[in-house]
């Protein structure tokens, strides 16, 4: 057993997400497993807080993707309970769980984001949505992609070409959450862009090309092994390879989070790199973007993620960034 | 979302020319393969799964009602007395003594059965797979009630048949649809193998076959010979205690029954039976000699010692009633809290109720908001092999307590009215984009 103590990783969750972060949780304990720490995978239930008070562990590994993982909820409990995690705070979290608020603030720090529109649920209902389905054409043109203003996986994500399919991906997008992020389309190669700090920085692991078989990278070809190629490095330009590189860390630091993240860009034809999301807490599966960049990066998952739940510990309870 | 390969890409470097898949056999695999994919649907039943939500999806049967302690020194005493036997390899076609035991569990059917055509098989699910696989080559037509049981599509599917949907109402299959299908594939050239159908309790559609219509179905199919499966693990569970009879019982040469102790005992002994004329029998038992060598011993004389060792019918009526109180409170729930616009069966046994919306309405993309509000069901796409069923729902009330039903339902009206307002917000633009071929997990099927 390593010297780390105690860990508890954290999946499953009540989110939309609930499946994806079990198997995170499975892969990420297995490969710790492997280097000899001691590992507890557990759900986060209504039980949760007092197992943990009970028997505290040393350092917490939050695996929930979706709401109350990545919204800042979880990241609350466990100040509240006075435990170290990896990953970033609270209220990091609640910035960039919420997609419109992390565009804004990336956008300032310089980043390019495509133009969008947010809307709530109620305000089609109060205005009328013919009226409103024109206006966001007429601005944003077509293609747009409709997606949750909240949320990952892309569950609730629709590509819209047709003004005619725009009701009907909205109605889909709004089953998921009450505002829905309706965005440009960016016609370019979509890379994924990990960040990890394990104490002497972020750094940036090697940028991931996904190209979906299907031509889109939805739910299906984001857990279906298989359907979707990956390149690692993404054949890129070195010029471009380092602007998504710094695009990624800019806004890792822009939004204030710690120990890790992805970023999802588009680079489109003139070498424009374009953000479309910053997740806090990546997909850890078998098909999942970080594991492959770090291996890419030449860095084993279970030793990552050891020298994160070390700079965790070493950090204790406090929730500073 | 990605596109075409843009002009920034490297072309020089032949290192990463190409890519990854994740995945290195994803080149050998069969074409029958390519359907069983990840899918949100069945990533959100992760959900259904935990206590907090009120799951109406689960077919599980509602054994808290066995007597365990009863259960458990059977169990022991068989490994006692004939440990030699459950523990050892058995016959293919199953242990003779069970074959005969079920033909008196199929008494009540009006089935008058040799234990010779009986074939025991791993739950009635691998009977349908032996059907399957014996009768079908890619591309020939199997009719199945529209909707029809995820589990038998999905067998279908992977047998790459062409399933052609019959509609149903209230009465179960309708005559004159069946007529009109074979008609028409007929006169399309392709080749009817068998019909489909589960005629008591309906899974998913919680209806029952009318006893004139088991008649003119038969008819019907003897004149334009087509062969009739008939599934019937239901049969047991009508809530006035009346069997309905088997329409095995008046074709001993058309009709393969499909039986199992799933839903009369207990499902995780994994224990069915199908009863087929001699020569089908024949190509079962080596079909399944092929696929698992013989049913599992253990179980076999699991299930045999119960039923000559336990008041096995007694059992059966003490589920019945409990299932009749929960589809009781399932309906009332219904009546008393669901929009108007919705409509819906009431089934007289079984455990399952389909729901259907008003027009419009997607329930495959109202199921994230049902999930959110703590409720799940299966949506209706499950259940066809075309894409149809999108307004419709199965709800089961097997499983939850009435309490816990109510909830769920309650639930369910509020997403359900939350869902239609936003269609009436989006109009009639927002119809269902795509079919959706999504099924549950087993236990929920």
């Amino acid at each position: 057993m390593s010297d780390l103590g105690r860990v508890v990783v954290l999946a499953g969750g009540l989110s939309h997400e609930r499946d994806v972060s079990l198997r995170s949780g499975r892969r990420v304990s297995e490969a710790l497993r492997e280097i000899g720490v001691d590992v507890e995978q557990r759900d986060a239930d209504s039980e949760l807080l007092s197992a943990l008070r009970a028997d505290p562990p040393h350092v917490v590994l939050p695996l929930l993707h979706g709401a109350q993982g990545e919204d800042g909820a979880i990241q609350e409990v466990l100040s509240l309970a006075g435990l170290p995690y990896v990953g970033s705070s609270a209220a990091a979290c609640r910035q960039a769980f919420d997609k419109p608020v992390a565009k804004s603030v990336t956008e300032r720090a310089g980043l390019s984001t495509p133009a969008a529109a947010v809307l709530p649920q109620s305000t089609f209902r109060e205005l009328g949505a013919a009226v409103l389905l024109d206006a966001l054409i007429s601005r944003l043109g077509l293609p747009v992609v409709v997606k949750p203003a909240r949320g990952g996986s892309a569950l609730g994500a629709t590509v819209v070409r047709s003004g005619d399919d725009l009701p009907a991906a909205m109605v889909e997008c709004y089953a998921y959450g009450e505002a829905a992020l309706i965005e440009q389309w960016i016609d370019g190669t979509e890379v994924a862009v990990s960040v990890v700090d394990t104490g002497g920085g972020p750094r940036p692991l090697p940028a991931v090309e996904i190209v979906p078989e299907s031509g889109t990278y939805d739910y299906h070809a984001r857990y279906t092994a298989g359907t979707t190629e990956f390149f690692v490095p993404a054949r890129l330009r070195p010029e471009t390879s380092d602007t998504v590189a710094d695009a990624a860390v800019t806004a890792h630091r822009a939004l204030g989070l710690r120990d890790m993240s992805r970023t999802d860009l588009i680079v489109d034809g003139h070498g424009r790199a374009w953000l479309l999301d910053v997740n806090v807490a990546p997909g850890m599966t078998e098909t999942s973007l970080l594991p492959q960049a770090a291996h890419a990066g030449g860095l084993d998952l279970g030793v990552l993620t050891r020298e994160l739940l070390a700079a965790a510990a070493g950090r204790g309870h406090t929730d500073r960034v | 979302m990605s596109q075409q390969p843009g002009p920034d890409r490297k072309t020089t470097d032949a290192a990463a020319a190409t890519g990854s898949r994740l995945d290195s056999y994803v080149d050998r695999y069969a074409t029958r393969t390519h359907g069983m994919t990840a899918s949100e649907v069945r990533s959100l039943f992760s959900v259904a799964a935990r206590p907090e939500v009120v799951s109406l999806a689960g077919g599980m049967p509602n054994i808290s009602g066995l007597p365990l302690d009863v259960v458990g020194s059977m169990m022991h005493e068989l490994v006692d007395r004939r440990g030699m036997s459950a523990l050892q390899y058995g016959s293919g076609q199953g242990d003779p003594e069970l074959r005969e035991q079920i033909c008196t569990v199929m008494q009540p059917t009006g089935i008058s059965a040799h234990p010779d055509d009986v074939t025991v098989t791993v739950g009635s699910q691998q009977a349908l797979d032996l059907v399957t696989r014996i009768f079908i080559d890619p591309g020939d037509v199997i009719l199945a009630e529209a909707p029809s049981y995820v589990g038998a599509l999905g067998t279908f599917r992977s047998y790459q048949a062409d399933v052609v949907h019959v509609e149903m109402d209230d009465d179960g299959l309708i005559p004159e649809r069946l007529r009109e299908a074979i008609t028409s594939v007929e006169a399309s050239g392709r080749r009817i193998k068998f019909l489909y159908t589960i005629p008591n309790y309906h899974n998913p559609a919680g209806v029952t076959l009318t006893e004139s219509r088991r008649a003119e179905i038969l008819e019907i199919c003897r004149r334009a010979d087509v062969l009739i499966i008939e599934d019937d693990p239901y049969g047991l569970l009508g809530f006035d205690g009346e069997v309905p009879r088997a329409m095995r019982a008046d074709d001993t040469e058309r009709v393969v029954y499909l039986g199992s102790f799933s839903k009369t005992f207990a499902p995780g002994f994994r224990v069915g039976w199908a009863l087929a004329p001699h020569a089908v029998r024949e190509k079962l038992v080596l079909a399944a000699e092929n696929s698992v060598l013989c049913p599992p011993a253990f179980s076999q004389l699991a299930v045999s010692e119960y039923l000559s060792g336990h008041d096995w019918m007694g059992q059966v009526k003490e589920f019945r009633e409990s299932y009749r109180e929960r589809r009781d409170a399932m309906l009332d729930a219904l009546d008393d809290l669901m929009p108007e616009a919705a409509h819906w069966t009431r089934p007289t046994g079984g455990f399952y109720i389909w729901l259907t919306l008003p027009e419009g309405i997607d329930v495959k993309a109202m199921l994230p908001r049902a999930v959110t509000n703590r409720v799940a069901y299966v949506p209706g796409t499950a259940f066809f092999a075309d894409g149809f069923g999108s307004r419709s729902m199965r709800l089961s009330y097997c499983y939850p307590t009435p309490e816990r039903i109510r909830e769920g339902v309650r639930r369910l009206a509020q997403v359900v009215e939350q869902e239609m307002e936003l269609r009436a917000t989006f109009g009639a633009w927002a119809s269902p984009r795509r079919p959706g071929l999504d099924g549950p997990a087993p236990d929920q099927s």
